[in-house]
């Protein structure tokens, strides 16, 4: 016979669900289950921040970034609205266009879906921050020298992703580059010019197949 | 008659773009950048039904949420919404989340309409719901009619009929549309992301009752159009309203999810073509009818390009007897804009793939069969080179004839821009400074096209200086008029407005300073004998410097898995003319740019809406997909350079005839047509009976 407490879908039963919680969590139900909002929220109470604005500090191009913030602002919404810094673009606000990519330390993260508050600790580079002075880096010189850019309202993405790349892996294959670029989505079409670009920074020359033929 | 120097140092040379460094290094500021003093937030409030009538707008609560400034209805009292996603009211606030708040607090009461149609060939039919109440759908057709068609199919050695589809494409341009408006006692600021200024300019000052004078709109930087972006718009409109309540600037830029509802889309095709030869493979008979849908409207809200569903046919290739009937059809969907291009890459898949049916039919090599029809001299010398350089003879076998379950095909298609050329009322000036440095100032914008950096080569081979010695200012309505960019007519109507602007200003340096020439090495001396007050000149668009069309030519590979249906493009030749070459970089980066958006029309894009809701299912880049780099082929271009023939534009021809070309590719490939785009992996299974086709209801 079943012991109606074991009874249930499978191996999925009652009693390996509260196994699984663990001691502490099988203690509370046993006892009731209103305790077990009670205790975690009381362990939470240090942790729970906002609504309303909160001061949040964050590390942008080696600067200190401080702002007060309500914890549901995203990296990118504090970014481009509440400091200049508008190089990373909005083009989807939902992690599938990367116009918004930036450097999260040397990591190339989608900052539309990170929260402010949980960048804060974390070394944040954006494409203003690539440049020494009026020195562009590598990867700009090769993107304005070979064109690999229209609109350039997804060029900061793509920049970064790059940049990422380049850090990590010097000399990559053409499946590496697109790889590293398959998040930045550009509707201009500038992909060949870009492909280009990376393979100038890293050094390899490349030529253009165009031909002008005068007529 | 003016005419380009013979020898040049930077036109029809590659020069880089002049734009470049603030778009590296982030400093350039888009109009989704302008962070205007006290700028406030905008957001829209759209109709969650594809029907209703919206009997009134509560915005009591919304205007409550802290942080709320400003609070508007789109329109006044009750009003009907034809498409999910209209404009019902909109909010400005301090914050983002502020203005989500708020546009959740506004209470509307409507009575949705529980009959709608999203979809062609249910609107069609006759019990349909109307679209706009006592009308019906399908919109008067318009019927064309030369030689005798009939007659003339019974001459035919060949004859076949096919059925082409295309779909509703969306622009989605990176930026999105939007603008940040500021409304002061003295007028109007739009920052606006625009290809018109000056139709933004003017639509503003029409819907808020200004005059133009107080109107001025800015477009430093703006992230692609495609044909989209020319009007004021519902959305520049209400941010201004929302500014002049709130007294501070606003900034609202739309959601990629507003995006695609709202601002615009290339219309659908529905192309039943049947066209005939003769044996010796000459056209002879066509007869086509086509329905498209632009939505609630052809085109009416298209800002001046031409949004409707009808397309040129029969496309490129004249036939003695035709036979074309064509109308458009109402949806509950958002209206048509002009699209790059607008009519041709549909009329050149219909036309372009039935060519090649005829063909197989006649057992004549596709292209053999096109030199034989086309009566354009400058694509047929396009084919050649375009035929050598693809390796066309060697590659070409009879359709489905490669071997093993991944098959490889080859295509090329025709294409036309007819419409291009200059705009003639463009003007412009420039400053001469004394120091030497000289600034020129028109009132057209760079979509990314590289506007700006035409007008500096230009200036500079004119007056004999370097293209980084010339500072460009576009996108002002302060400056004198430009037209709108669109049509592929920028470069035509900048060119040689700057050429008559540097002529005048060297005549103007003569006559002031006595020095004979102040090109180049002089410039110098005779910029600083102007003294002390800076000599401004004003010039005009000039006749014999620019032409139009331009045409052009593109061979495809495919490579296509018949086990999974997947069309891989392995290479893409592309040949185009533009007459006179400015700059060769730009103009590869735009060729580029066409080829990819017409891969993206051949094998990933299309709108879906839903029958149920009415809304679009896939208003997003998860499932609205474009071509990614790993997708990209290897592209060869091949300019023709023909100064005679003066400035050209290369826009919309670039992308006119990808997506025929990959589509006669994959019919190569495994040796049936797949006679609907995009061409899906589960319409190529089908294409091969591998699958049960999907029906089109």
């Amino acid at each position: 016979m079943n012991d109606p407490e074991t009874a249930g879908v499978g191996s999925f039963s009652r009693r390996t669900f509260l196994k699984g919680l663990g001691t502490s969590a099988v203690a509370a139900v046993a006892a009731q289950t209103t305790a077990v909002a009670a205790e975690l929220e009381k362990v939470n109470a240090e942790k729970i921040v906002g609504p309303g604005p909160v001061p949040v500090t964050l590390n942008v191009n080696g600067r200190k970034l401080k702002l007060q913030l309500e914890p549901r602002v995203t990296l990118l919404d504090a970014l481009r609205n509440y400091s200049s810094l508008t190089g990373a673009k909005e083009g989807c606000d939902r992690a599938a266009c990367g116009a918004c990519t930036v450097l999260l330390d040397d990591t190339p993260i989608y900052c539309c879906q990170k929260l402010a508050v949980e960048a804060q600790g974390h070394e944040i580079t954006t494409v203003e921050g690539l440049a020494k002075g009026d020195k562009l880096s590598k990867v700009q010189q090769a993107f304005i020298e070979k064109d690999a850019l229209q609109c350039g309202y997804c060029t900061p993405g793509f920049i970064m992703s790059v940049t990422a790349l380049l850090k990590q892996n010097p000399h990559p294959t053409a499946n590496e580059v697109k790889h590293a670029c398959a998040g930045n989505l550009c509707r201009c079409g500038t992909h060949p010019h870009i492909l280009q670009a990376v393979f100038q920074a890293a050094g390899v020359k490349t030529t253009g197949k165009t031909e002008v033929v005068h007529v | 008659m003016s005419s380009w120097p013979a020898e040049t140092k930077y036109i029809s040379h590659p020069t880089l773009r002049v734009d470049a460094v603030p778009k590296v290094t982030g400093r350039a500021r888009y109009s989704s950048d302008i962070q205007a003093n006290g700028w406030l937030y905008g957001m829209i409030l759209r109709s969650k039904w594809p029907a209703a009538k919206i009997l009134s707008v509560n915005l009591d609560k919304a205007r409550q949420i802290p942080g709320i400034k400003a609070a508007v209805v789109a329109r006044d009292g009750a009003f009907n919404v034809r498409f999910y996603g209209e404009e019902i009211a909109a909010v400005a606030g301090s914050t983002r989340q502020a203005c989500l708040d708020a546009l959740r607090a506004i209470e509307v009461k409507a009575e949705p309409r529980n009959e709608f149609a999203v979809n062609e060939n249910e609107a069609r039919k006759d019990d349909a719901a109307q679209v706009w109440e006592g009308r019906s759908n399908v919109a008067p057709g318009r019927s064309r009619e030369h030689g005798n068609v009939d007659q003339a199919f019974g001459e035919c050695a060949a004859v076949i009929e096919g059925f082409y589809t295309t779909p509703v494409q969306i622009h989605n341009p990176m930026e999105t549309h939007g603008n940040t408006v500021s409304w002061t006692d003295e007028g109007v600021t739009a920052w606006s992301s625009t290809q018109g200024i000056s139709s933004v300019r003017d639509g503003l000052a029409g819907a808020l009752q200004l005059d133009q004078s107080k109107v001025r709109v800015i477009t430093d930087f703006m992230g692609g159009g495609f044909g989209a972006k020319f009007g004021a718009g519902a959305e520049g409109v209400l941010a201004a309203q929302l500014s002049r309540e709130a007294k501070a600037p606003v900034r609202l830029m739309l959601t990629r999810f507003d995006q695609a509802l709202a601002v615009g889309n290339r219309p659908s095709s529905f192309q039943r073509i049947k066209i005939g030869a003769k044996a010796d493979g000459t056209l002879h008979a066509f007869e086509a009818e086509n329905y498209g849908t632009a939505g609630i409207g052809a085109g009416a809200d298209s800002g001046g390009g031409g949004g409707g569903a009808d397309i040129p046919m029969p496309y490129l290739y004249p036939v003695p007897n035709s036979r074309v009937k064509q109308s458009h059809v109402a949806i509950n969907a958002g209206s048509a804009r002009a699209f790059r291009a607008p009519g041709n890459p549909p009329a050149s898949y219909g036309m372009e793939s039935a060519m090649d049916d005829l063909a197989v039919k006649l057992g004549m090599d596709p292209l053999e069969f096109r030199l034989k029809n086309d009566p354009n001299e400058v694509r047929q010398r396009e084919y050649a080179i375009g035929a050598e350089k693809f390796d066309w003879k060697a590659k070409y076998q009879k359709p489905g004839s490669s071997s093993g379950p991944v098959k490889t095909g080859i295509g090329c298609a025709g294409a036309a821009w007819p419409a291009g050329g200059p705009s003639r009322s463009t003007q412009g000036e420039a400053q001469i400074n004394p120091d030497g440095s000289v600034e020129f100032r028109l009132g057209v914008q760079d979509i990314g096209t590289g506007t700006k950096t035409v007008i500096a080569v230009v200036a500079a081979e004119m007056l004999g200086l370097k293209p980084e010695q010339i500072t460009v200012k576009v996108g002002d309505t302060n400056f004198p008029p430009g037209p709108g960019s669109g049509g592929s007519t920028t470069c035509a109507s900048v060119s040689p407005t700057v050429y008559d602007i540097c002529q005048r200003g060297l005549q103007q340096l003569q006559q002031q300073t006595g020095i004979a020439d102040a090109r180049g090495k002089n410039w110098l001396a005779a910029c600083k004998k102007l003294g002390v007050t800076p000599l401004v000149v004003h010039g005009n668009w000039i006749e014999g410097l620019s032409n139009r069309p331009a045409y052009g030519v593109q061979f495809a590979e495919v490579a296509v898995d018949t086990e999974t249906g997947l069309v891989t493009v392995k290479k893409v030749v592309a040949v185009h003319d533009c007459g006179l070459i400015i700059d060769t970089l730009t103009l590869e980066s735009q060729i580029n740019g066409g080829v990819i958006m017409g891969m993206g029309y051949a094998l990933y894009e299309e709108r879906v809406m839903d029958d149920l809701s009415g809304v679009v299912l896939n208003p997003n880049f998860e499932t609205y997909k474009l071509p990614g780099i790993a997708d990209v082929p290897e592209i060869e271009i091949v300019l023709l350079n023909m100064p005679e023939r003066g400035v050209i534009g290369i826009g919309e021809p670039a992308t006119v005839p990808t997506a025929a070309a990959i589509g006669n590719a994959v019919a190569n490939a495994i040796g049936v047509r797949v006679g609907s785009l995009p061409i899906t992996p589960s319409k190529v299974l089908a294409a091969l009976g591998k699958v049960p086709p999907a029906a089109i209801t």
